[in-house]
C-alpha cells in the first residue's frame, strides 16, 4: 500500500478542472526532468470526471477537440491521459480540511483519516446549486422539489424519473438542459420561469432545449407559492417588477408534481475558507493572480470552485494553466514574490475578472483574462485600459451575463511599461 | 388490552412514554405520521427556556422551570445535544423598562435561578452584534438550546427499550368508552399499502396530540377544547453565521408570543424566527412571503447587519395554542381514565420532561402501577465520529469502513451514521427521518448532492425498491412514477 504522508502536488477534485490540472502539472514536471512526478488527485465520488458524468448531452469539446462530445466522452479523454501518465488518484476520498501550510486531511474507507503534506495544492472542488431554501421561496416543503443537477443525476445516472409534470425555475444551463431531458423521457415541462429579464443560460441552449420543444420561457417571473403537503401538487408563478418583487394579480398556478430549480451555482469554498484564503465576494471564489494562485502561496484554484463557467473547454484551459504553475511552484518555490504587480479592476458593466492580479514577470507569452458582464448589452465595445491608456477597443454585437467573455493580454503589450492598473470596462456609447 | 395508549409521538407523548415505561404497564404510542417528532416538535425554536415568562402559579411556569432543571440529567442519560447558552430579553430605546422588571420579578417568583438585569455596556460586550440602541436586558444564564429532534427521538428510543410499543402511520379516528376500557378506532396508512382499520383497546388514554389535541379530547368529553393553530416562520442560516450571537436573543414579549428571536442552534447554525399568524389548518406549515418579510425585518431591527444572505432554508411550525392560555394536564373531568396533555405551546419543549413526569405519576397512580426494577435509564445516541480521537476514529473505520465514507458533504455525515439511524430501534424510514437523526441533508446544499445517495442507502438497508423511498412517508415518494420506473428497479 502507498504511504500517504507527503506529495509534491495534491489536487482536490477529479472533475474536469482537477484532471486538466493534474495532466498539465505532470507534463511540466516531466519537461523539467522529473522522472516520476509526485502528484495525487483526491476525488470524493466513485469515479473520476465529476459532474460531466451526468451531462450525457453533447456540445462539449468544441474548442478543445474541435468536435462535439458528450460529457462522459469529454471526461473520458482526460481520464485516459491521466492514466497514460500513471498519475496517482484516490476515489471515494473526502478532503475534510486543508491548512495554510498545505496539509491536507482526507478520509476514505480504506485509509481512514489521514493527513498529507504537500508542496503545492490545486483547489478543483467545483460548485453546488443554489437550493430552494437559499432562494427564500415560500410555500410547503413536500417531495418533488429538486435542484436541476440532482434531477439530472437521478435521470441520467440512477435511471429514475423524479416526476411527470414539471415546472422549472431559473434558466441556467442545467435547467434548460433538464427541460429537454425530462421532455425526451416523457415528462411534460409546463413552463420555465426566470426571475431576471434575460436568461442566465447559453443562447444555444434556449434554442435547442426550449424553442425546439415548444417549452415557454417566462422572463421576469418567479415562484411565489408551492402547494402540496406530501408531494408537490402545484406551483404558482408571478411576474416581478424591476425591483424583482412579485406583482400582485399576475399569479398563475400550474398543476405539477415536480419543481426543478436552476437558479445559479455557488463555488464550494468551505475548504478554502478553512485555509484562510482570500475570497472575491462577486465570484464567491478565491482571488487569484495570473498563475491561478490564491493569496496563500502554493495554493492554486481553477474550474468552478474559482468562478462558475459555462463551457468546460474554458475550465480545462484555465486548469491546465493552474496545474502548470503549481508544478513550477513545486520546482522553483515562490520566486516572484517581490516583482511588479498590476491590479486588474473592473468598471461600467463588467462584474468581475479572473485573475485580479498580474505579475508580469510570471506570465507567459499571453494571458487570457475572463470576465462576466452584469446585464445584456448590444453593440458595445469591450475596452481594456492600462492605467489611463486605452489598449483594446473591441466591438461586441451582444454581451450577456450568461456568456463568459475574455480578453487576451500579450506579454509584449506590457513590455517597457510601468502599469499599476489594468481596467476592463464596457463602452456603451458608441455604435 | 393496553394499560395506556398515548396518542401522539411528539416530544410530549414521547416524554410521557419514557416516564411511564418506569412502571410495570403495557403501553403503546399511536402516531399518525411515519416517524416520531413530525409535528410541532420538529419545527420550533429549539429553546429550553429559563422560565421567567409564564404567569407565576401557572402550569407553564412550574413545568418550564422543573423541565429546565431536569435537562442536565436527561442529557447525561439519553445522550442528545444540549447547551446552556443563556438568554437575553433585550429592551431597546423607547421600550418600557417596567416590562423588563416585571419579567425579572416573575422569573424570581417562578424560581428561575441566576436571573438579573444587565445594562448597556455589559450587554454589548456580551453580544456585540446587537443593534446600537439596545439599552438593557434580562439575562438568564440557565436558558439553553437543544436538538428537538434528537431529544424527542431519545425519549422514544428509551421508552421503546423499556417495552413501549409504537404504532406509526396510525391515525386515530374515534375513541369510544366501553364498560371497562376505551376502544380507539384508527386507520393505518403505510406508504404503498392499502389503508387498514385498526381497533385498539386500552384502560387509559393519554392525549398528547399537539395541534390535534382538541379533536382527540372532544371525542370523549362534553367540555370542548379549542386549539387555534398559530403558525411561526423561521430562517435557518449557514454555520458560517452560527456565532453571530451566542445567547438566545429575545425582545420584550407581546400578546402573540415571545416575539421573534435570534439564537445559535446546538449544531452551530443560526435560527431567526418565529412570527405568529393564526391559521385555519393544523398542518398549515407553509411559509408565506409576508411572514418571512416580517421575520427578516425584525432581525434587521434588533441586530446589526444580520447575515441574512446566508439563509440556507426557511420553515414553519404550528403552535397548539389553547384559548385558556395554560397547559391542560389533567384527567378529563367528565371522562375517567382519559388524560389530557393539551395546549402544549411554548414553553412546551422546555417543559416536556416535567410534563412527562407529572403525567406518568398521575396515570400510574390511577392504575395503582408499581415501578419496574429492570428499567433501563440510559440510551446512546447515534455515534458522532467527530467526537472521537483520530486513533479511535481510524479504529472505527477499520472495523466498519462505512464510517470512512462521507455521504453528506456539507455536514460531513458518514454512511456509518446513516446506517445506524436506519438500523436502530424505531429507526429512520425516510429521507427526513435520516435527516432529523443524523443531519445528513441539513447543510448548505440542502440535500442536493446527498439525497440520491441517502435514498440508495435507505433502499438497501430497508430492503425496499428505490421508488418506495419517501421524503416523509405517505404520498411523499421521491420518484413517484411507479410504472415508468418499474423496469429499472433492481430488487
Amino acid at each position: 500500500m502507498n504511504n500517504y504522508s507527503e506529495r509534491d502536488l495534491i489536487i482536490i477534485g477529479g472533475g474536469p478542472a482537477g484532471l486538466a490540472a493534474a495532466i498539465s502539472a505532470y507534463d511540466t514536471f516531466k519537461a523539467a526532468g522529473i522522472e516520476t512526478p509526485s502528484i495525487l488527485v483526491l476525488e470524493r465520488d466513485k469515479v473520476l470526471g465529476g459532474i460531466l458524468n451526468q451531462c450525457i448531452h453533447n456540445g462539449f469539446g468544441l474548442h478543445t477537440f474541435k468536435e462535439e462530445l458528450t460529457g462522459p466522452e469529454y471526461a473520458g479523454r482526460f481520464i485516459d491521459r491521466l492514466k497514460e501518465r500513471n498519475i496517482e488518484y484516490l476515489l471515494e476520498t473526502m478532503v475534510m480540511d486543508i491548512t495554510k501550510d498545505r496539509e491536507v486531511t482526507a478520509m476514505n474507507r480504506k485509509q481512514g483519516m489521514f493527513t498529507i503534506k504537500a508542496k503545492a495544492i490545486v483547489l478543483a472542488m467545483g460548485c453546488r446549486e443554489r437550493s430552494r431554501g437559499a432562494l427564500n421561496i415560500p410555500g410547503y416543503r413536500p417531495a418533488g422539489i429538486y435542484s436541476a443537477g440532482t434531477a439530472q443525476r437521478l435521470v441520467n445516472i440512477e435511471g429514475f424519473m423524479p416526476g411527470r409534470e414539471v415546472v422549472i425555475l431559473g434558466s441556467g444551463d442545467i435547467g434548460l438542459i433538464m427541460a429537454r431531458r425530462m421532455t425526451l423521457e416523457g415528462a411534460k415541462v409546463k413552463v420555465v420561469a426566470e426571475l431576471m429579464p434575460y436568461s442566465g443560460g447559453l443562447k444555444r441552449n434556449i434554442v435547442q432545449c426550449l424553442n425546439d420543444f415548444d417549452i415557454p420561457l417566462k422572463l421576469s417571473h418567479t415562484v411565489v407559492d408551492i402547494k402540496g403537503k406530501e408531494r408537490v401538487e402545484s406551483v404558482t408563478i408571478a411576474q416581478v417588477d424591476d425591483k424583482l418583487k412579485p406583482i400582485p394579480g399576475t399569479e398563475e398556478e400550474y398543476t405539477c408534481d415536480t419543481l426543478l430549480l436552476s437558479c445559479g451555482l455557488i463555488p464550494e469554498n468551505e475548504l478554502s475558507n478553512g485555509a484562510g484564503i482570500g475570497m472575491n465576494p462577486v465570484t464567491n471564489g478565491p482571488k487569484v493572480n495570473e498563475s491561478m494562485e490564491t493569496d496563500v502561496p502554493g495554493i492554486f484554484a481553477c474550474g468552478n470552485v474559482l468562478h462558475v463557467h459555462d463551457l468546460v473547454d474554458y475550465v480545462s484551459e484555465e486548469a491546465g494553466n493552474a496545474g502548470a504553475h503549481a508544478a513550477m511552484y513545486c520546482l522553483n518555490g515562490d520566486k516572484a514574490a517581490a516583482g511588479d504587480i498590476i491590479n486588474v479592476t473592473t468598471a461600467n458593466g463588467v462584474r468581475y475578472t479572473v485573475p485580479t492580479v498580474i505579475r508580469p514577470d510570471m506570465m507567459g507569452d499571453a494571458l487570457t483574462i475572463r470576465f462576466r458582464v452584469g446585464n445584456v448589452y448590444k453593440n458595445c465595445y469591450v475596452d481594456v485600459f492600462f492605467d489611463d491608456e486605452r489598449i483594446i477597443h473591441r466591438k461586441r454585437p451582444v454581451v450577456a451575463p450568461g456568456e463568459m467573455e475574455s480578453v487576451v493580454i500579450k506579454k509584449e503589450m506590457l513590455e517597457g511599461k510601468k502599469i499599476k492598473e489594468l481596467n476592463i470596462r464596457l463602452d456603451l456609447n458608441e455604435g | 388490552m393496553y394499560d395506556v395508549v398515548i396518542i401522539g409521538a411528539g416530544v410530549t407523548g414521547c416524554a410521557v412514554a419514557r416516564e411511564l415505561s418506569r412502571y410495570d404497564l403495557k403501553i403503546c404510542v399511536v402516531e399518525r405520521a411515519e416517524d416520531v417528532c413530525c409535528g410541532t416538535s420538529k419545527a420550533n425554536s429549539a429553546i429550553i427556556h429559563a422560565g421567567y415568562d409564564a404567569v407565576p402559579g401557572s402550569l407553564k411556569a412550574k413545568l418550564n422551570v422543573e423541565g429546565n432543571e431536569m435537562m442536565d440529567d436527561l442529557v447525561r442519560d439519553l445522550d442528545f445535544p444540549f447547551r446552556r447558552n443563556g438568554s437575553l430579553v433585550v429592551m431597546f430605546e423607547g421600550d418600557d423598562r417596567a416590562k423588563l422588571e416585571e419579567l425579572l420579578e416573575r422569573g424570581i417568583k417562578n424560581g428561575v435561578k441566576e436571573l438579573r438585569i444587565i445594562e448597556k455596556e455589559e450587554l454589548h460586550r456580551m453580544e456585540p452584534n446587537l443593534a446600537d440602541d439596545a439599552v438593557a436586558a434580562l439575562y438568564a444564564p440557565t436558558a439553553g438550546i437543544v436538538c428537538p429532534f434528537n431529544m424527542t427521538i431519545a425519549f422514544a428510543e428509551n421508552a421503546y427499550a423499556n417495552g413501549v410499543e409504537f404504532k406509526l402511520n396510525t391515525e386515530v379516528k374515534d375513541i369510544k368508552k366501553q364498560a371497562d376500557c376505551y376502544e380507539i378506532e384508527a386507520v393505518k396508512h403505510e406508504a404503498f399499502e392499502p389503508e387498514e382499520a385498526v381497533a385498539i383497546k386500552t384502560k387509559t388514554v393519554v392525549n398528547a396530540a399537539g395541534a390535534y389535541s382538541d379533536l382527540i379530547h372532544n371525542m370523549v368529553s362534553a367540555d370542548k377544547h379549542t386549539i387555534k393553530p398559530r403558525r411561526g416562520c423561521y430562517f435557518l442560516l449557514d454555520k458560517s453565521a452560527g456565532s453571530f450571537v451566542d445567547k438566545t436573543i429575545f425582545t420584550l414579549p407581546n400578546e402573540m408570543g415571545k416575539g421573534i428571536l435570534t439564537a445559535p442552534t446546538v449544531h452551530g447554525n443560526l435560527l431567526v424566527g418565529p412570527d405568529a399568524a393564526d391559521v385555519d389548518l393544523r398542518d398549515g406549515v407553509n411559509t408565506t412571503a409576508w411572514e418571512l418579510d416580517k421575520v427578516r425585518a425584525s432581525a434587521c431591527r434588533n441586530l446589526k447587519n444580520p447575515p441574512l444572505k446566508s439563509v440556507i432554508t426557511s420553515f414553519a411550525g404550528i403552535r397548539a395554542h389553547e384559548e385558556n392560555g395554560d397547559f391542560i394536564i389533567e384527567e378529563c373531568p367528565d371522562a375517567e381514565y382519559f388524560f389530557d396533555c393539551a395546549g402544549i405551546e411554548s414553553p412546551g419543549l422546555s417543559a416536556s420532561p416535567a410534563i412527562g413526569k407529572m403525567m406518568a405519576e398521575m396515570v400510574a397512580k390511577k392504575l395503582s402501577a408499581a415501578k419496574k426494577d429492570n428499567f433501563i435509564a440510559t440510551r446512546k445516541g447515534i455515534l458522532n465520529p467527530n467526537k472521537l480521537s483520530l486513533e479511535e476514529r481510524n479504529e472505527l473505520i477499520r472495523k466498519n469502513p462505512a464510517y470512512g465514507n462521507i455521504i453528506c458533504r456539507c455536514e460531513m455525515i458518514t454512511e456509518g451514521e446513516i446506517i445506524d439511524a436506519i438500523k436502530r430501534p424505531l429507526g429512520a424510514r425516510s429521507l427526513d427521518g435520516v435527516k432529523r437523526r443524523t443531519r445528513a441533508g441539513m447543510g448548505r446544499c440542502q440535500a442536493g448532492f446527498c439525497s440520491p445517495r441517502t435514498m440508495e442507502i435507505i433502499s438497501r438497508e430497508c430492503g425496499i425498491p428505490l421508488y418506495k423511498v419517501t421524503k416523509s412517508g405517505g404520498s411523499s415518494a421521491l420518484i413517484p412514477n411507479e410504472t415508468l420506473n418499474d423496469k429499472y428497479v433492481i430488487e
